[in-house]
């Protein structure tokens, strides 16, 4: 057993870290806009038709809606001069809410014309905001090769976000051995940094570009802390594989609540690229800022590809990952190389994060919802290796979008859970890993 | 050169794979490849009954792997063996120790969070506290208990570890643990043991006291077979003596065969005898 | 500030039903992890299928004790379910596939609309009337002091302990059996295990069977308590909270579950409530924690427990030092 002083001192520095963290979150938690606070009586859908192919984007009014429950119509409303709507329900339960697309102004319509009905599920006492995204009217609907090409294109695009973010877990895995249940915070903590530093009223508002590059930064921070202030002080104590896994359980449950009250319950977006026009290369048609994250993530995971196999520093990671005593006796620094690998690891998490941020929103539990997901693909491509985690990613990203073809969104985690716990059962070395050693 | 008792294995020629008169373990086409490397590659091999049976081989040679093979730990690219009339292959690890093959660890396995008593008493078979039906119902097995806790005192009295009996086995040395797995071992009424290197890491002074155990357990009946690095001890021990090169079986033979057989001295001059020092740390 | 009440609302719910049905479930923890070893992260889902399989029984007009076969017999699939495939895992897969399957599971029974069987993200409600027909206290207080239960309450209460007390009796027999003696082995070393002859697979699946079944009464006692099932009841963090009982406690501890419950329940309601309290006082000022955030403080605080407890006392209140899964092998 260690003196338990040095364990203290890391908590210490943990706590400073959040200490930080609330100082400058104080002055976003203030502001809070009215939208979409729960009202305690009656149960109500609303919205706010806007034209955001516009710049800046044009109310609507005007627009007719109507609700039913089941064949029942239960209520309708015109939007105002603001575009805005509501309409008060009978009770909780299921709705359609359906938009009268001939009630648009000419040359407008729905980006996607399958979506002038809309499902909406309303609990006791609950307001739900809808939103119709309006475009300019699309003149022939997309042929299902066509929606199952553009469905593999955003798969694209959550994998390379999900690999980029699984790439440190996998590492650190590797080099220690640390199945870390706190990783997805790893990546909240970055979505966040960016946030205050670029979205937040009280913050320094920078580009949402520089933020990322801070956040990146931070996101390495944060890492260097985890691993001198708490994971290397329990190595040393010897502690175990269960054990590890418990506290990093509580250390992730204790930052994600700790964002909870910082950051609050509701999802926010970032002020920048938050709407745009779709950008169309054949028959893909995605924003264009879509296409930048694939393309940087890309180039990230390739760059990282390479320096893990030309490096000094990538040769002492996979030595350290094949054996790690041998890897000392051989006069590799293996604390440092740990230490390193935290690093990186949390960067590109953190970094994650803000291109997470960016395609859908920030919450405080996002890397907690990502953390599954994450698992599935380091898992999935082998644990402890780099490129299992890209490919794991990639073939995860892919799977659950495409799976929205056939099967409804909500369904969508469950079905990148049910790969993960497909793949631990059928090849649980990864595909790309090796099997133990036994005996 | 072998033990005092008349040698049973007397009449056969000292070549890789020939047969004995009564062998108790018969293994045949016996392969297993962890990637591109051939860990173990026996063409044929038996082990006669009531006979000390030494394995030895460089670090690599696919002794452990040829052990947990055999005994279930690791599955067979191809092969077939046989012990004392089962067929052995394809059965679950569990399974086999029940028809009384068991061995022990290279790397100790004494569960060091449960007493030595707890140790061995766990690893008596047939137990009808074991079943879930009946474990709630003490006066079931009762009864039984204090027979497998008596003879469980009789074997560490045997093994010098009965003034270790409530203690955790974390407790206890390295050497001690050795002891413990071996006495544990025998709790499963075995007819033939698997030692991997009984005596890594074991204090010399305790070294020939395991080896005097061996010894006794052959003389009582039992066939074991074990591996060890320390040539003279192997020699000292062994009646019979099998060498493993890269997952084969080059030589096996009387001790004084072996000793000057070309090709275990070719390997052994390959390799040199630094193995020793790296082998071991019990647990 | 009115810190007595604080304190008879702690202890009010540190043994009330909702510390009895923690306990309850760390019992089944207990069993799983404190003595097999088995990380079992997806607990919460034996509390679900529990529930739902009453909470859905009644609802489509089954008595209330065909609902609570159901629930049990619901559990029992469940841990074959979890555990035909993934026993054979190394522990940390383990933990990844059953908080995986656990959230599936959620996944699938919040998934439907309002018709369907599970009534989606609606829930089931008023399913445990019969439950509340049998009541024989009359009506009235009951209590000492500020502590006091209402009729209703102390039914709960006392069906709730009494089922605690059987399960306990229950995994103390069980766990002081060979057959236990065999779990503490496979919780250190199943090869060890296995090299002895001891079918490793049957008796961890046994373990995960009862340790769920107990779980499953954990989830009926509480939905009937609160006469409502929703499936965002279920979120793994209650396995995280029921960890930190039983490690709070003590693993492969007789009584840790229950001083482990009573302990946790109280700690929570006295934070929260000491919390509220500050802050209604001005004492914290709003910008800092104000009365919404205190759910997210609860949290907050039951995963720095855990992380302390695990790395500074792993072995609880009541737990052997000696016997806890701490060290690398
Ligand atoms: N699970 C595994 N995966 C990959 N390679 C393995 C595995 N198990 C064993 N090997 C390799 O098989 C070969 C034989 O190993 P084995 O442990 O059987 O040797 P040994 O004869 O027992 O050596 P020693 O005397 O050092 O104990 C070694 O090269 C080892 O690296
Ligand atoms: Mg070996």
């Amino acid at each position: 057993m260690r003196p338990r002083t040095r364990a203290w001192g890391a908590f210490a520095l943990l706590a400073l870290t959040g200490a930080l963290a609330v100082a400058s979150a104080m002055p976003a938690s203030a502001q809070e806009d009215d939208e979409e606070t729960p009202v305690d009586e009656p149960e109500f859908v609303r919205g706010r038709i806007q034209d955001k192919t516009k710049e800046p984007s044009k109310p609507l009014e005007g627009v007719e809606l109507t609700a039913k429950k089941g064949d029942r119509e239960v209520g309708e409303a015109v939007t105002d001069e603001e575009g805005s709507w509501e309409i008060m329900l009978p009770g909780p339960g299921t709705y359609t809410v359906t938009l009268d697309t001939d009630t648009l102004p000419k040359g407008v319509g729905l980006r996607d014309e399958d979506k002038a009905s809309l499902e909406v599920e309303i609990e006791e006492g609950r307001a739900k905001g809808l939103i119709f995204a309006i475009g300019e009217r699309t003149t022939t609907s997309r042929s299902p090769a066509e929606r199952l090409l553009n469905l593999g294109v955003q798969g694209i695009r959550v994998g390379v976000v999900l690999a980029l973010a699984s790439v440190g877990l996998s590492l650190i895995f590797g080099v220690t051995g640390l199945v870390n249940f706190a990783h997805g915070e790893v990546v909240t903590f970055g979505a966040l940094i960016a946030f205050f530093l670029s979205a937040s009223a009280g913050g320094p508002e920078m580009p949402l570009v520089a933020a990322a590059v801070l956040a990146l930064l931070a996101g390495g921070l944060f890492g260097y802390v985890l691993e001198s202030g708490l994971f290397r002080r329990l190595r040393r104590r010897r502690s175990g594989n269960v054990a590890l896994i418990v506290v990093s359980i509580g250390l992730g449950l204790f930052l994600r609540h700790v964002f909870l009250i910082i950051f609050g319950e509701r999802p926010r977006p970032f002020t920048e690229f938050t709407v745009q026009k779709n950008f169309d290369v054949g028959p893909i048609s995605l924003p264009p800022k879509d296409f930048v994250i694939i393309g940087l993530s890309l180039a990230l995971l390739v760059a990282v590809g390479l320096l893990l196999q030309g490096t000094r520093l990538g040769t002492a990671m996979r030595a350290v990952s094949d054996d790690r005593d041998l890897a000392e006796a051989s006069g590799i620094d293996v604390e440092r190389v740990i230490l390193v690998t935290w690093i990186a690891g949390a960067a590109l998490a953190g970094l994650g994060g803000v291109f997470q941020g960016i395609t859908d929103k920030i919450t405080y539990d996002m890397g907690f919802t990502l953390l599954l997901s994450m698992f599935a693909a380091v898992i999935l491509g082998g644990i402890g290796t780099a490129y299992g985690a890209m490919a794991g990613g990639l073939v995860i990203g892919v799977t659950t979008q495409v799976s929205t073809y056939w099967v409804e969104s909500k369904y969508k985690l469950g079905v990148a859970l049910a790969v993960l716990i497909l793949a631990v059962l059928i090849r649980p070395q990864g595909l790309l890993g090796r099997a133990e050693r036994v005996g | 050169m072998p033990s005092e008792t008349a040698a049973p294995v007397t009449g056969v020629a000292p070549e890789p794979g020939v047969a004995k008169p009564d062998p108790i373990l018969s293994v045949s086409g016996l392969r297993k490849s962890f990637g591109g490397l051939v860990a173990v590659h026996v063409d044929h091999l038996e082990c006669q009954r009531g006979t000390i049976t030494g394995l030895i081989g460089p670090n690599g040679a696919g002794k452990t792997t040829m052990f947990n093979l055999l005994t279930g730990f690791d599955r067979a690219d191809a092969g077939t063996w046989s012990f004392d009339g089962s067929q052995l292959e394809g059965m679950l690890a569990y399974q086999i120790p029940r028809t009384g093959l068991v061995r022990t660890f290279q790397l100790t396995k004494a569960l060091a969070k449960m007493t030595v008593l707890d140790n061995m008493t766990l690893a008596a078979t047939t137990q009808r506290g074991e079943r879930l039906r009946e474990c709630l119902v003490r006066p079931l097995w009762r009864q039984q208990e204090r027979e497998i806790e008596a003879r469980a005192d009789a074997l560490l009295e045997r093994f010098n570890l009965a003034h270790m009996r409530t203690e955790y086995a974390g407790t206890l040395s390295g050497g001690q643990r050795k002891l413990l797995e071996m006495a544990r071992a025998l709790m499963v009424e075995p007819r033939m043991l698997l030692l991997d290197e009984p005596t890594a890491g074991v204090n010399p002074a305790l070294l020939q006291s395991i080896f005097d155990h061996v010894r006794e357990l052959r003389d009582d009946g039992m066939t074991v077979m074990f591996v060890e690095h320390a040539m003279d001890v192997v020699m000292g021990i062994s009646d019979w003596v099998v060498c493993m090169v890269e997952g084969q079986v080059i030589a096996e033979g009387p001790p004084a065969s072996i000793a000057t057989n070309d090709a275990v001295i070719d390997a052994y001059l390959g390799a040199k005898r630094t193995e020793e020092a790296q082998t071991g740390g019990g647990g | 500030m009115d810190i007595v009440e604080v304190l008879a609302d702690a202890i009010r719910v540190a043994i009330g039903p909702l510390a009895a049905a923690y306990a309850l479930a760390a019992v089944g923890l207990n069993l799983q992890f404190g003595y097999t070893g088995l990380l079992n992260f997806g607990h919460v889902a034996f509390l679900m299928v529990g529930a739902y399989g009453t909470a859905i029984t009644v609802d489509q007009g089954g008595p209330l004790w065909l609902g609570l076969l159901v629930g049990v017999a619901a559990a029992v699939a469940l841990g074959l379910l979890f555990g035909l495939p993934t026993l054979r895992l190394r522990a940390d897969y383990l933990a990844i596939v059953t908080i995986a399957a656990a959230e599936v599971l959620r996944i699938l029974i919040r998934g439907p609309g309002e018709d369907s069987l599970t009534r989606g993200v609606f829930g089931i409600q008023r399913f445990g009337n019969d439950f509340f027909d049998l009541n024989p206290f009359p009506n009235g207080e009951y209590g000492i002091g500020r502590v006091s239960f209402t009729e209703r309450g102390l039914w709960v209460l006392t069906v709730a302990w009494a089922l605690v007390a059987v399960f306990t009796v229950l995994v103390v027999l069980l766990t002081r059996s060979p057959w236990g003696r065999v779990l503490r082995a496979i919780r250190e070393d199943e090869d060890a295990a296995r090299s002895l002859g001891k079918n490793v697979f049957v008796l961890k699946l046994q373990s995960l069977v009862i340790g769920g079944v107990i779980g499953a009464f954990s989830g009926m006692l509480l939905a009937i308590d609160r006469q409502s099932v929703n499936p965002d009841s279920y979120l793994p963090v209650v396995t995280f909270a029921i960890y930190t009982v039983l490690i709070l406690g003590g693993p492969a501890s007789r009584l840790g579950p229950i001083v482990g419950a009573v302990l946790y329940w109280f700690v929570i309601q006295f934070t929260e409530g000491f919390a509220r309290e500050a802050i209604r006082a001005g004492w914290i000022p709003e910008s800092v924690l104000d009365e919404t955030d205190i759910g997210a403080l609860r949290f907050a605080l039951v995963g720095l427990g855990l992380m302390l407890l695990m790395i500074f006392r792993p072995q609880g209140i009541l737990g052997k030092r000696e016997e806890v899964l701490i060290d690398a092998q």
